[in-house]
């Protein structure tokens, strides 16, 4: 055995400069959060409670997550069949459907709705006017490239062949294989990709507000060009949020890497 | 499967092709080359040098920062949990952009920001009296920097777990140094991925919207920010100079996606 090697100091300065440069502004932004609104003095909580008691945060954070939930929904219905399908029957369509995934990436966000405004204006009130309708339609493409990624590398790690012609020859149809047998299999992929998706939606700024909908983002830049002070706090709970979700891809995650490592035995 | 192309024509190319079809109309609805060709007019002109320049800028620098993290994180001797740390960071910090960021960092270098007071009153040099602004193109760029940096990390640490340490030790045992095992090993093998990051992180820093807005308010001429005034009303004359400004911005994208494809393929062959 090598004896175990010490840390380089080439090393040590950069992962140094970049935890500086990744911490500083966090830490500032708390330092703010804390400081008085009338005294720009510390110490207070008088910024988080005033986000809190102010019933437009908890208004647009709740459209926000309905939205998210409302899009996730969506994609999986649309995603899992048609991944599922191509898998099993069609593989040489599967870059087809990954180059399909790949185009919201030169679609940006600023383009589409460019597209989308134009394309459905004059549409119903219930669809054109309201976030349930328009705005989710452009974050389930939004969400395509994440869940489509997700799903394809949980699909490649299963047997589908074996596990749907043993469901078939049980009597199951197609409906009951893949909500009961190939869903289950994939479950850790979809959550993977759902609270990227979640992520995503919940700090998504361009569309929401070039298409003027009062969303969680569009809130918070409401306090950041009007308060300096309670900016700071939202700012703080906002990454929270993004920790959070994050934090539970990764945990969906290792979910995954055990199973696959299981069915490996 | 129906459903799902059904969708995508629906919300993705139907949106795709108004834009790449509106580009070159004129307001009564003819075929016009008109709208393009004042792409190339000022505040237009401006505008695409500045987001081509800020995109390179943070690309390379992004790049370049974010590969010597990785690879200090990764290298033999450096701790395993570091590297579990900041790849779980890397997937917060990278999708921690748009509004919140710009608040964060007008909280740290704004006029009234904590480190730009730090430094009037601890060191006596207060960088806005020296030339800094955070509303330009300076600013943006090291605000854009917290999100490259991260993506770099995510997207380059595959490849350099497939740098196997065969290859290093290798190279040492037939007298390598350091600096002959990158000139003549490692960066050659790596340079598929570097590039295809490149490109990446380029089109990643061309499309962002919120950041450069959520930071200045659109004082700032980026083509995004541009098209967000057409959308927003603020700009009424011609409808399709949106599109064609939309449209700009895809045959960029899409050059970038053209480029990025095959080095995609060429540098996953080294990838397991």
């Amino acid at each position: 055995m090598t004896p175990r090697k010490r840390i380089a100091p080439s090393a040590v300065i950069w992962l140094l400069l970049g935890a500086a440069y990744f911490l500083i502004p966090l830490l500032s932004t708390l330092i703010m959060s804390l400081r008085s609104d009338q005294t720009a003095r510390c110490c207070t909580a008088a910024n988080y409670s005033y986000i809190l008691h102010d019933p437009e945060f908890w208004r647009t954070i709740r459209l926000s997550f309905v939205i998210a939930l409302e899009t996730i929904v969506i994609t999986l219905v649309l995603m899992v069949p048609t991944v599922y399908w191509v898998h099993l029957k069609v593989p040489r369509l599967r870059p087809v459907i990954g180059f399909l995934a790949l185009i919201p990436f030169v679609i940006a966000p600023i383009i589409l709705v460019v597209g989308l405004l134009d394309v459905y204006r004059g549409t119903p009130q219930w669809f054109y006017g309201e976030p349930y309708g328009f705005l989710v339609a452009a974050y389930v493409i939004l969400a395509f490239p994440y869940m489509y990624f997700s799903l394809d590398n949980g699909f490649r790690a299963i047997d589908l062949q074996t596990l749907t012609e043993a469901s078939q020859s049980l009597g199951a149809g197609w409906i009951t294989t893949l909500w009961r047998v190939i869903l289950p299999n994939i479950r850790a992929a979809a959550l993977a990709g759902s609270f990227l998706t979640l992520a995503i939606v919940m700090g998504e700024y361009t569309i929401a507000s070039l298409s003027q909908f009062n969303v969680f983002s569009v809130y918070v830049q409401y306090i950041n060009q009007n308060k300096s002070y309670p900016a700071a706090a939202i700012t703080l709970l906002s990454f929270g949020i993004t920790w959070v979700a994050m934090l539970a891809l990764a945990f969906a995650g290792r979910g995954r890497r055990t199973a696959t490592g299981e069915g490996a035995h | 499967m129906v459903p799902f192309l059904a969708y995508a024509a629906a919300f993705l190319l139907l949106p795709a092709a108004n834009v790449m079809v509106g580009a070159f109309q004129s307001k009564d609805g003819g075929f016009t080359l008109e709208n393009v060709r004042a792409l190339f007019d000022e505040p237009y002109r401006t505008a695409f040098k500045n987001s081509i320049e800020v995109s390179l800028v943070t690309a390379f620098l992004g790049g370049l920062f974010g590969f010597l993290i990785a690879y200090s994180a990764i290298r033999d001797g450096t701790p395993k949990f570091i590297r579990t740390g900041l790849t779980t960071f890397s997937g917060v910090a990278a999708n921690f952009a748009g509004i919140p960021l710009a608040a964060a960092f007008i909280a740290t270098l704004g006029i009234l920001g904590v480190v730009t007071q730090f430094m009037a009153t601890h060191l006596n040099w207060n960088p806005w009296d020296h030339g800094f602004s955070l509303f330009t193109k300076t600013g943006i760029e090291v605000v854009y920097l917290y999100f490259q940096i991260p993506l770099m990390i995510l997207v380059i640490a595959p490849a350099i777990d497939g740098l196997r340490r065969e290859w290093r030790e290798a190279a040492s045992s037939l007298g390598a140094s350091g600096w002959q095992f990158w000139r003549h090993v490692g960066v050659p093998i790596l340079m598929p991925s570097l590039l295809s990051a490149f490109v990446l992180l380029f089109g990643n820093s061309f499309a962002a919207y919120a950041t450069a807005y959520g930071l200045t308010s659109g004082s700032i001429g980026l083509v995004p920010i541009q098209i967000g005034f057409f959308l927003s009303g603020d700009v009424f004359d011609n409808p399709h100079l949106g599109q064609a400004l939309a449209f700009g911005m895809f045959v960029v994208l899409g050059l970038m996606m053209l480029v990025y494809l095959p080095l995609q393929r060429v540098s996953s062959r080294w990838v397991k």
